[in-house]
């Protein structure tokens, strides 16, 4: 049991930093798991499932990171974000874009004054190896062209080899890059090892000032598994209670079909209630789960299947 | 001395390439043509026909890109297969359909014999079907033939594994994937075929095989915007047919039923040709 704690005084050392994670009581892997599958197999009912669908479509941040990415690739996924539908305006746009530092103005440019967000990855992402100025200059960058939203990533190979404090401090320093712009930290839950570690990087994310905790950058498997979702989240519940302080969350990658985000959203709704389903409190990052929300959209509506020929490639 | 209890064969939907039981867990007995228990059959639904779209879509692409020459193959490959198995077919046939040993023997021949036959067709329709048209202006004109895409199929219950074969290989011959909701009351040779295309080189999605019951599923075929064609062969019944028929303009699916009267088995290439579009492309000639 966590039994309070005293933020600044947690934070002041290496040595209290360490103590305070070795005092973290150890994740229970069987029945985590098992919580995890079991909250998986609740059934919803058609009613429900039309609320759901618009709901994760407003909880999406629509991500392109790949080398390839083209100004013509980030005009398509803004007007996408903005009416994932363009037959049927009912569809709400997405949470976010989520792209590179060096397209953020370009997303921006295309987004104009809706509402979507831009979000930009930065601290050399996805593998995090750089030194703390590069780090520093890419956030700056980002958020320079008017990013909404950073993503940063933390340095791994230092949380294996157990320099907790010096990740605490670098998430400190990009915090402080951010100005305005919201942070999230992603821990790349695949590299982490064990269910204790995520732990640990969850916690010393949300100590050094995170305002949202996500798993993963998407170019590791595994990424958002479950079990790894509903340990954060119970992370998050957790701070919660002993500060009072909302911490979002944003599960990403490998999240593709509209059963997926449902199971997601069932996590959410069973460990931190209703408050958390809200965007802003909650993100999916993906970018095919967009047209499988919008196929089982069609199905809802019009009672027959739809076809992945039917909604746009990217 | 201990009775040997009986081991009987409880018969699975056969859905990208795997054997699967029915995602809505039902199932029902499946009766010899005098009336006793055969067999339990999976009862498919409609996510059960869904998954089965989604394997045949997957598949199409792949299917359609080899050469119509190693499709040939494959074919043929299926028709040995049937051949070794041709006793357990038969006696399917004869046991639990209640034909006559001469005839069970009879639809097999005729069956494998067809499959041989369609086999050669594979790399010779496009030489027959399309080629270089002779126009009266200064342009190449080609027409190529290409599959029509994902096929859903009713299977007829009567002559079920000659008429599943009649249905299946003129699809699939030509690079389109299928999806098959077998017989009912006659499912077992639907089932050993699947079990044969399993264990040949048809790859996973190509065949797809539900069990079950039309009246339920053959509305979401047709209804299904991934799906491009259905065969209503099996179903005699001609307001169900009409009903498909116009469920299947959605999308404006191709539509071979008793109900239009264009269902017609015979060996001829028209029925393979029923599930091919013909793209014609005008080229300038250079100097």
């Amino acid at each position: 049991m966590i039994t309070g704690f005293d933020v600044a005084e947690v934070t002041r050392s290496d040595e209290s930093l360490r103590k305070f994670l070795d005092s973290l009581p150890n994740i229970d892997k069987v029945g985590l798991e098992a919580r995890a599958a079991t909250l998986a197999s609740r059934s919803i009912k058609t009613t429900s499932k039309q609320a759901f669908i618009d709901l994760a479509i407003r909880m999406i941040d629509l991500t392109t990171l790949e080398g390839m990415d083209t100004p013509e690739k980030i005009h398509t996924l803004c007007a996408k974000a903005m009416h994932p539908d363009p037959f049927d305006l009912a569809v709400p746009s997405v949470a976010a874009v989520c792209v590179y530092p060096d397209l953020v103005s370009l997303a921006k440019t295309h987004l104009r004054d809706s509402p979507v967000q831009v979000a930009s990855v930065a601290t050399a992402f996805p593998s995090g190896r750089s030194s703390l100025a590069i780090k520093l200059s890419d956030t700056k960058l980002a958020v320079e062209h008017g990013a909404d939203e950073i993503d940063m990533v933390i340095d791994r190979g230092a949380f294996l080899a157990g320099h907790y404090y010096s990740i605490l401090e670098e998430i400190v320093e990009v915090k402080g890059a951010c100005g305005p712009a919201h942070l999230k930290v992603i821990l790349e839950t695949g590299e982490l090892q064990t269910y204790d570690n995520i732990k640990k990087a969850s916690w010393i994310a949300m100590l050094a000032g995170a305002d949202f905790i996500k798993t993963s950058t998407g170019k590791v498997n595994p990424a958002a598994t479950l079990p790894v979702v509903l340990e954060m989240l119970y992370a998050v519940r957790d701070w919660y209670r002993f500060t009072g302080e909302v911490i979002g969350m944003k599960p990403a990658g490998g999240i593709r079909s509209s059963k997926d985000a449902l199971k997601l959203l069932v996590l959410v709704n069973e460990t931190l209630g209703t408050a958390w389903l809200d965007p802003n409190r909650f993100r999916i990052g993906a970018s095919t789960l967009l047209n499988d929300l919008l196929m089982q959209r069609h199905k809802l509506l019009n009672g027959n299947y739809s076809s992945s020929r039917y909604v746009t490639i990217d | 001395m201990n009775e040997r209890i009986d081991v009987k064969k409880t018969l699975k939907l056969y859905i990208n390439g795997a054997f699967v039981r029915s995602e809505s867990g039902r199932s029902y007995e499946v009766k010899t043509s005098t009336g006793e228990f055969y067999a339990n059959a999976a009862l498919g639904s409609r996510k059960d026909v869904r998954d089965a779209v989604k394997a045949a879509r997957d598949a199409q692409e792949s299917w359609q890109q080899l050469t119509a020459y190693n499709r040939g193959q494959i074919l043929y490959r299926l028709a040995e297969l049937c051949e070794t198995r041709r006793h357990q077919l038969e006696t399917e046939l004869s046991e639990i359909e209640g034909l006559s040993p001469a005839n069970a023997k009879r639809e097999i021949d005729t069956a494998i014999d067809r499959l041989v036959w369609y086999a050669g067709w594979a790399d010779k329709i496009s030489s027959v079907y399309g080629g270089h048209n002779q126009v009266a202006a200064p342009f190449f004109n080609f027409s190529v033939i290409e599959p029509t895409g994902v096929i859903g199929i009713v299977s007829e219950s009567s002559s079920s594994f000659l008429s599943l074969i009649s249905q299946v290989a003129p699809a699939i011959t030509t690079g389109n994937t299928a999806v098959v909701i077998a017989s009912q009351l006659n499912p077992v040779s639907a089932i050993t075929f699947a079990e044969i295309a399993a264990t040949s080189d048809v790859p996973a999605g190509v065949v797809n095989i539900v069990t079950g019951d039309y009246h339920e599923l053959a509305s979401w075929i047709a209804e299904h915007l991934d799906v491009d064609g259905i065969d209503l062969t099996g179903i005699r019944e001609p307001e169900i047919t009409k009903k498909l028929s116009q469920l299947a303009s959605v999308n404006v699916k191709r539509v071979l039923s008793h109900h239009i009267g264009n269902t017609n088995y015979a060996n001829e290439p028209s029925r393979m040709k029923f599930w091919t579009e013909t793209k014609t492309v005008w080229h300038p000639i250079g100097s």
